[in-house]
């Protein structure tokens, strides 16, 4: 099964090239401090906004840190969000999305007002409101993403449980004598598992560019670590004499949300229930 | 003999668009230790809503048991908790569909589904050594050819006879006393058909089981059943031996099917410049949520009078042991 999944992935061009970006990313993430020529809190105010050159391949920013080294680090930051952002609001949005679409009746009446509720708050200020809250700092604003995040991924698995849970062998589990649990979680799950994937993947994108809104607007990670969006908050200030300090960053949040984006279209070819055919 | 299975007076609706269809109306059967029952009806009878029922499968959304009851061995069924359901199903009573490939689940490998079954009954948990011994076993028993490959093989990657097999050696994994058979060779070839039915037959005889074998085609009946029920409109309409049925039929729908069945004796012989239409029953078969008053049967029936419509007969001992619900039988 797995086997031809991996053969079709093989043959899309797009989602290869984005999955190769991904992976170098993750690798330098894990490999920060190795590859990093300086260490990005290393302060060097002489030096500062330095444009590009041998020594500071990226330029320095506006305390002579690295900048290349500073963004490389915030790969760090960008990945970790995406991931467990977009984790929680899948494990949420699996369990509720699954209750819903098998049992049905009042309880999918209630979690989906729920969901409708939740989908009705613009989503990026509710963020604000809440981290502003609250004190602004990485781990929960890998939380607050993922909660504003599982509405639209309960919504999607609710409704292809509907239709997976219609199947006969659904029915034949049940003459089994298996439990509810067990067929909504053994047997229907991996049957929805094609389109999670595919909104997780693209959802690990919006939750990169969210972080790095935040961080830009001064709510998300905090200076000195890292991140993209906070480098940028410098890099407005100076942008008419430091054009690195914005271009650098920006590349980074572009290429990397690509990168997923072209993953998650790759994904949704791939695990198109064409699959039978094959 | 004794009677392992007994269905008395079930009456189960549907809700369909807002209505309520009556699916089966005051059902009952009864099915002998070591015996194999035939249900014959044409779509929309009711039969396989009455294997359904048996287990209690029909979910709430879609319809409910509105009266009657089931006894297994003279237990009752419908109200048992959900616990003790789900030992039943597959434990003691296990049944099979009719489109084997939509019946399993295609993510899985066929041996692990297999291992499912087997595991979930057992009250012990098997080592995977045994596990994979008995799963070879099994398919052995239902006559797979090569049973390792198969183990590992997908349900797409196997022909209908081969998942139709599975699909038995799946139903027989947790060694129940009865098996429902909802039309399991509706989807196969004929020469497969004749595979899988002497399968059923031998393992019948072999393993000492009990079988409700539901389907529409009499010709699979009258070799693998020893009683016949003839469902009509949600109800039965004869019960009888097999060899009572098919020499004396007493219901006019009965004989109506028997007659509609093309016969080789009389087949059209073109050299002689013969041609025969085949028989059938005049009408359709009626809309459940719209049924005919009195007998059921009386619209396209060939011998009906003034008194079938009013009431509908209740289903009488004409002969010995054959039941017929028609006021005109015998």
């Amino acid at each position: 099964m797995w086997k031809i999944f991996w053969r079709r992935f093989r043959r899309n061009k797009l989602a290869l090239f984005g999955a190769l970006i991904i992976l170098s990313l993750t690798v330098v993430a894990a490999i920060a401090p190795v590859i990093a020529p300086f260490n990005p809190n290393e302060q060097d105010i002489l030096h500062r906004l330095e444009p590009p050159s041998g020594k500071h391949l990226l330029g320095t920013d506006d305390l002579g840190r690295d900048l290349l080294s500073r963004i490389i680090y915030g790969t760090r930051v960008s990945l970790l969000v995406g991931f467990v952002a977009v984790g929680i609001a899948i494990i949420i949005g699996t369990v509720l999305g699954l209750l819903s679409g098998y049992f049905g009746g009042g309880l999918d009446s209630l979690i989906m007002r729920f969901v409708d509720i939740t989908l009705c708050f613009p989503t990026f200020f509710l963020i604000l409101m809440v981290i502003a809250f609250l004190e602004p700092n990485i781990w929960n604003v890998m939380v607050v993403i993922g909660l504003t995040g599982w509405p639209g991924l309960t919504r999607l698995v609710r409704g292809e449980c509907l239709s997976v849970r219609e199947r006969e062998f659904v029915q034949a589990a049940k003459a089994l004598g298996l439990s509810n649990r067990r067929v909504m979680f053994i047997h229907i799950l991996p049957n929805v598992m094609a389109p999670i994937l595919v909104a997780a993947t693209l959802g690990i994108g919006g939750a990169i560019l969210t972080e790095s809104a935040l961080s830009f607007l001064g709510l998300g990670v905090q200076p000195p670590t890292p991140s993209w969006g906070n480098i940028l908050t410098a890099g407005k200030d100076y942008i008419t004499v430091a054009w690195w300090l914005s271009l650098y960053p920006g590349l980074a949040i572009l290429v990397t949300v690509l990168a997923y984006n072209l993953l998650g279209e790759g994904l949704r070819d791939v695990l198109d229930p064409r699959m039978m055919a094959e | 003999m004794e009677r392992i299975l007994e269905v008395r007076n079930l009456s189960v609706e549907f809700y369909k668009g807002g209505k309520i269809v009556p699916a089966l109306r005051n059902v009952s059967i009864t099915l002998n230790e070591n015996e194999v029952l035939g249900i014959v009806g044409e779509s929309g009878c009711g039969k396989s809503t009455l294997a359904l029922s048996i287990l209690k499968l029909i979910s709430e959304r879609e319809g409910k048991v509105v009266s009657g009851e089931v006894l297994f061995k003279g237990e009752e069924l419908l109200s048992l908790s959900k616990e003790k359901l789900l030992q039943v199903r597959g434990g003691r009573i296990s049944i099979i569909f009719q489109d084997p490939f939509t019946s399993l689940n295609p993510v899985f490998r066929v041996g692990t589904q297999i291992a499912e079954s087997l595991s979930l009954h057992r009250k012990e948990n098997l080592p995977a050594q045994q596990l994979e011994k008995e799963i070879i076993e099994l398919l052995q028993l239902v006559k797979m050819p090569k049973p390792k490959d198969t183990m590992l093989s997908y349900p797409h990657q196997l022909s209908g006879g081969m998942q139709q097999r599975v699909m038995i050696a799946i139903a027989l994994s947790p060694n129940p006393e009865i098996l429902i058979a909802d039309e399991p060779t509706t989807a196969l070839d004929v020469t497969i058909q004749k595979e899988i039915l002497g399968l059923l037959t031998e393992l019948q005889k072999k393993l000492g089981l009990s079988v409700v074998l539901i389907t529409h085609d009499f010709g699979i009946v009258a070799e693998t059943c020893q009683r016949i029920s003839v469902m009509y409109a949600g109800n039965i309409v004869e019960e009888a031996s097999t060899s009572e049925v098919f020499h004396n039929p007493l219901h006019p729908y009965t004989r109506g099917l028997l007659e509609s069945l093309p016969s080789r004796e009389e087949s059209p012989d073109f050299s002689q410049g013969e041609k025969r239409r085949l028989k059938a029953i005049s009408g359709q078969v009626p809309d459940p949520s719209n049924l005919p008053s009195g007998c059921k049967f009386h619209p396209r029936c060939p011998i009906v009078i003034e008194q079938c419509k009013p009431e509908e007969p209740r289903l009488r001992e004409v002969i010995r042991n054959h039941w017929a619900r028609c006021i005109r039988a015998g």
